[in-house]
This record gives structure tokens, sequence and C-alpha cells, in this order.
């Protein structure tokens, strides 16, 4: 094997070259170093920077927002004065979903405050496509327009987000669903909005989503040839350099 | 009876009418378009992965390279999304530079797409006349920014120069002389009969088809759906102005024409009405930390830019570089409808079509 096709691997990188990456980058090679067998003192690394973070946050100032995934209600309330004005609107949703599609569909349901009080919703990936669907049809959510939708490595998940807007109702809900990442499938949104079809391929080929009953995944940037994802965080570029 | 038979004909992606690099592969049996299959990508730079290691003031100039025919826009659109996640306020003047750069470039960007349309189609003359109106405004944010195209003149909390002196007046004479060229515009191109007999029933699609396909601006305000993002959600300082949204009934091309021509004499509304406001005292930068640290979080924002709607996604962990970011580029999500739209069309009207939809590829391909 050649050198170059060494570097091509993401996966198969060597002590050597950990060595030569500065201190800043080791946590994003660290799921290809875990699953080398090197893992435990790279996890408790990445546990105590985890801890520290917040810290840090602190003393830079008035910065009052928080990671969304973990937010309860308590917390919500104990930072911010005044409740969100969208509350009753995500009880709604809620409401309606767990309605028609059962309790355990949804994983969890906030206000994303910093994104100017967007309506978030977790969903699992086996309601994923029927959830979507809901808030397509359903007299009173009517999200008809698909604004946007990207894929994120989370490292410990690969998350899909999805943006919907509805005209009737002049409202917005964020729609995401977290992956297995290692096999990152889900199901494709083509069916409900043809306008997901680029979106979904793009996902595909820059982090490896893959996207069922997609009348046409392919990579639509890179060549059919390229190896890896990357946008993925265990990425290695062909010329570590650049 | 003339026989005739399939044929693969590639256009581009060397393709003067495809605006850039832009393949389309073409299965056309006579003259009608059996099929059409995009193929895009020549231009992807990968400018999110690049920004996954550049703090948010470095980013900046990456985005003027994505649409690099409003740059200004992009701009605004990252250091926006910053200062939401951020909760930074930015300070009014800067605020009113930044809303006469954006609809300066707004016009400058729609000044190209009619003279390169109109040059697709086969009029020469209106191309020149749009560029030399276009410099006009070039020359403007030339003097404001100090580049031509790529601008990088926006900053987190602010713009990066006030205007210099003399700025506002010429800004202020620029608007009755844009105004009396757009009318000449109108007289030369707009009722031309062989202009209205290529563009008129031309691409039609219905309100329901651009909902499903996800288009936004001119393409989708040309069935009817009036909808502005500066409307609906005014970002920076846009509740302060009087303007109107224009829309067309149709679906065509011509309507979508129309549509933009409309649109730059509501930017000179904008214009007219910034200039008067502008407050010639006061800061261009809000206070903002040396070094920007947003806070955790993912934040989503979305403008209006001359293509449609342009967003930015953001997933922040507390450092300087963001984790992850996103842009909706309003071009990628608009050229999808185009095979839709060139089944069963006469080869002739395939850059009506694609010039009607107003691509940049470098915002295509990201």
């Amino acid at each position: 094997m050649t050198t170059e096709e060494n570097n091509k691997k993401p996966r198969e990188e060597d002590a050597v070259d950990q060595k030569k990456r500065k201190s800043n980058e080791s946590e994003k090679n660290e799921i290809g170093a875990q699953k080398e067998g090197a893992g435990d003192i790279k996890s408790d690394k990445r546990a105590k920077s985890k801890k520290e973070r917040p810290n840090m946050q602190d003393k830079e100032g008035p910065m009052k927002q928080k990671r969304p995934g973990k937010k309860t209600d308590v917390e919500e309330h104990k930072e911010e004065e005044s409740p969100s004005p969208k509350e009753p609107l995500l009880k709604k949703y809620v409401a309606l979903i767990h309605e028609h599609l059962g309790e355990n569909s949804l994983e969890d349901a906030y206000i994303n405050r910093a994104s100017k009080e967007l309506p978030t919703l977790i969903v699992q990936p086996e309601s994923y496509f029927s959830i979507a669907r809901l808030l397509k049809t359903h007299q009173e959510l009517q999200f008809n327009y698909l604004s946007e939708l990207h894929g994120t490595d989370f490292k410990e998940y690969m998350e899909v987000y999805v943006h919907l807007y509805s005209f009737a109702r002049k409202e917005h809900i964020a729609l995401k669903v977290k992956l297995d990442r290692e096999k990152p499938i889900i199901h494709s949104l083509v069916p409900l909005w043809e306008g997901a079809n680029w979106p979904e391929c793009e996902a595909y080929d820059l982090l490896g989503i893959e996207f069922k009953n997609h009348p046409d995944l392919k990579r639509i940037f890179l060549g059919e040839d390229w190896e890896g994802y990357p946008l993925r965080k265990d990425y290695e570029p062909y010329d570590v350099e650049v | 009876m003339v026989r005739t038979e399939e044929m693969l004909l590639n256009v581009g992606p060397q393709h003067p009418s495809t605006h850039g690099v832009f393949r389309l592969v073409v299965k056309i049996d006579g003259e009608i378009i059996q099929e059409a299959t995009p193929v895009i990508g020549y231009l992807h730079r990968g400018t999110e992965k690049l920004a996954e290691d550049l703090q948010y003031t470095q980013i900046i100039p990456y985005t003027d390279r994505m649409d690099y025919l409003s740059a200004m826009t992009n701009n605004y659109v990252i250091c926006h999304a910053v200062e939401t996640l951020m909760g930074l306020e930015v300070p009014e003047k800067a605020e009113y530079l930044r809303v006469m750069a954006m609809e300066l470039g707004r016009i400058a960007s729609h000044l190209v797409w009619f003279g390169t349309y109109l040059l697709d189609i086969g009029a020469t003359s209106p191309f020149l006349f749009a560029f030399r109106e276009r410099e006009a405004i070039i020359n403007l944010l030339n003097e404001l920014s100090g580049a031509r195209l790529t601008f990088n003149y926006m900053r987190v909390g602010g713009v990066k120069w006030d205007a210099p002196e003399g700025w506002i007046d010429k800004v202020r004479e620029f608007i009755p002389y844009m105004r009396k060229e757009l009318e000449g515009y109108h007289d030369l191109v707009t009722g031309n009969e062989i202009f209205l007999n290529r563009v008129k029933g031309v691409g039609t699609y219905t309100k329901e088809d651009a909902l499903q396909y996800s288009l936004s601006g001119a393409n989708l305000r040309c069935t009817g759906v009036n909808y502005d993002l500066r409307k609906e959600e005014p970002y920076s300082i846009y509740d302060r102005f009087d303007f109107d949204v224009p829309t067309e009934e149709t679906g065509d091309a011509f309507a979508r024409y129309q549509v933009r021509m409309a649109e730059m004499e509501e930017s000179l509304k904008i214009l007219e009405q910034a200039v008067e406001q502008f407050p010639e005292e006061g800061n261009i930068l809000g206070k903002v930390p040396r070094v920007i640290r947003p806070p955790e979080g993912e934040v989503y924002v979305r403008i209006e830019s001359p293509r449609g709607e342009i967003g930015c996604y953001i997933a922040s962990d507390g450092q300087k570089e963001p984790y992850r970011l996103k842009f909706r580029r309003p071009s990628f999500y608009n050229l999808q409808i185009l095979p839709k739209l060139l089944k069963g069309e006469n080869m002739a009207n395939l850059v009506v079509i694609l010039g009607g939809i107003d691509i940049v590829l470098g915002e295509v391909d990201g």
C-alpha cells in the first residue's frame, strides 16, 4: 500500500500521525482513535473538556444560551425570565402528534430560544416520516413548505435537521432526528416534498446519510469514486496540510 | 413525415448560457426535450467544511464567493446568524449601511440577470445598458467596502467601514438616475413583441409546484404567492421602510421577468427612505468581544436574497469556530424544478427557462 492510499483512509490512522496533530484537532479524530482501542484515555479527555467548557463560557461574559438538547423546562425558566410566547403552540403540536402517532414517537420537544423562539421536535427515527407527513397534511398544522434539510455529525450520533414553514399559519418548526452514526439510514422526504431531493443527495454526499425511497440518491457534488464523507468529523483529508 | 431519433446532448459545463459551470444532459427527440438531467458540483469548494476550521470573521470572505452577484446578502446572513445566537445588538447606523449595501446589491444582481437573460434570448443592447448601470452601483459599493464584488464588508455586530464622505449623496443621486434608466428598459424590452413571444407562457408552473419544489424569491412570487422575508419576518430594519412585494399570477418566464423588474423599483424605494433616515452620527460596530465565541446552541436564520430565501444554520459548541455551518442556498433549491420544466419543451426554450430561474453556480455548488 502506498502512502497515498494510507492517507486516504480515515479509519486506519497510526499513532505517529496522532502525535503530530495539534492538540485542538485531537478531539476531532477521537472516533477514529476509539475504534483502534486507544479509546479509554481519549474518552476521559473528552469528558473533561466537556465539563470545562461551560466554565470557560461563564468567564466570557453575558452569554446565556445553553445546549438545546439538554434543556428541561425547569432550567429554562431559571435562566429566562418569561416563558416563550411559542410555548402553547409547542404544546399543541406535541398533543397532536401524541394523539395521532402515539406517545413514543417523540423523543423531545423544546423551544430553541436562541433561534428566534423556534419550536423544535426531536423525533424517533421510526416515526420521522409519519410525523413529517402529519405536519404537512394535518389541518391544524399545514407545514407545507420545506425550507431546509441538512445533516450534521455530532460525533455520538448523526442528525438530520429539517426546517418547515406553514404559509397558511405563518409558523415555523424544526424537526430533528438522531441517527446511528455508523449506519445512518432514514426515510426520504421526497414523497412529501420534491424540494427535499437535492438536499438529501447533499447530505448523502457529504455525510453518508442514506435516505430510503429516494428516487435518485447520488453523490451530487463530489465524484462517484470519492472516498469517505468530508463533513464527518473524523474525515481525513487527502492532503492533511491543506 | 420526417423521422427523428433520440439524441443525447450535453449543454455545458462550458456554455455561456449556463452562467457558470453547469452541465445539463438533455435527451432530445428532434427538437423536443424528452428528459433533462442537471449535473452540478463543478464549483463545489467545500465552504462548509472549510468554515469548521475558521473563526467567524474569517468565514465572511468565503460567503462572498457563494452568490458572487449579491455578496452583501451573503455577508449579512452569517453575521445575522451569529448575532442572533449571541443576542448582540447592532448599532442603527450600521444597520442602515447594511440595508443600503444589500439593496444596491439586489439591484446590481437583478441588472446582471436582466442583461444576461436578454443576451441569452438574443438581444445584445440591453446587456450593455444593464452593465453600465451596474457599474455605477459597483463603484458605489467599491467606495464603501474597497472591493467591487467580493466585498467582505459586514462584521458580526456591524460593518467594517463607515460611509466615505459624500457617499450618501452619491446614493441619493443614483436613485433618480436608475429610475429613469429602468423606464428606458421597459421601453426597450418589456413591450417588445419578439421578447414577449419568447417568454410568455414558457416555463409555466403552478403555485402548488412552486411550494412542492421549495422555490423561493421571484420564482415563488411569480405564481401569486406574496412572500418576501423582508416583509414576513422583518430582519435588520426593514420594518421601517414602506415598500411593496411585487407578485404575478401566471407563473411563466414573463411573470418572473416582471417580478424582478418591479423589485428593482421597490429596492429604489427602500434606498430612498434609507438615505433620508440615515443617521450621520453613531457607531458602526456594536459591543462585540474581540474573539467571537458564541454560546453552545444552534440557530437557523433566513433572509431574502435577490435569488430567494438564503438561510444560515450554525451549531456552536462554544468555540471560536462553528461546529457546523450550513447555508441554505436559494439557487440550489430553485434549480431542482428544472428537469420538470424542460420535459416536453422545445430545445430553443431551454435557455429561456434556465435563465428565468436566475441561478448563480457558486451558490448552487456551495
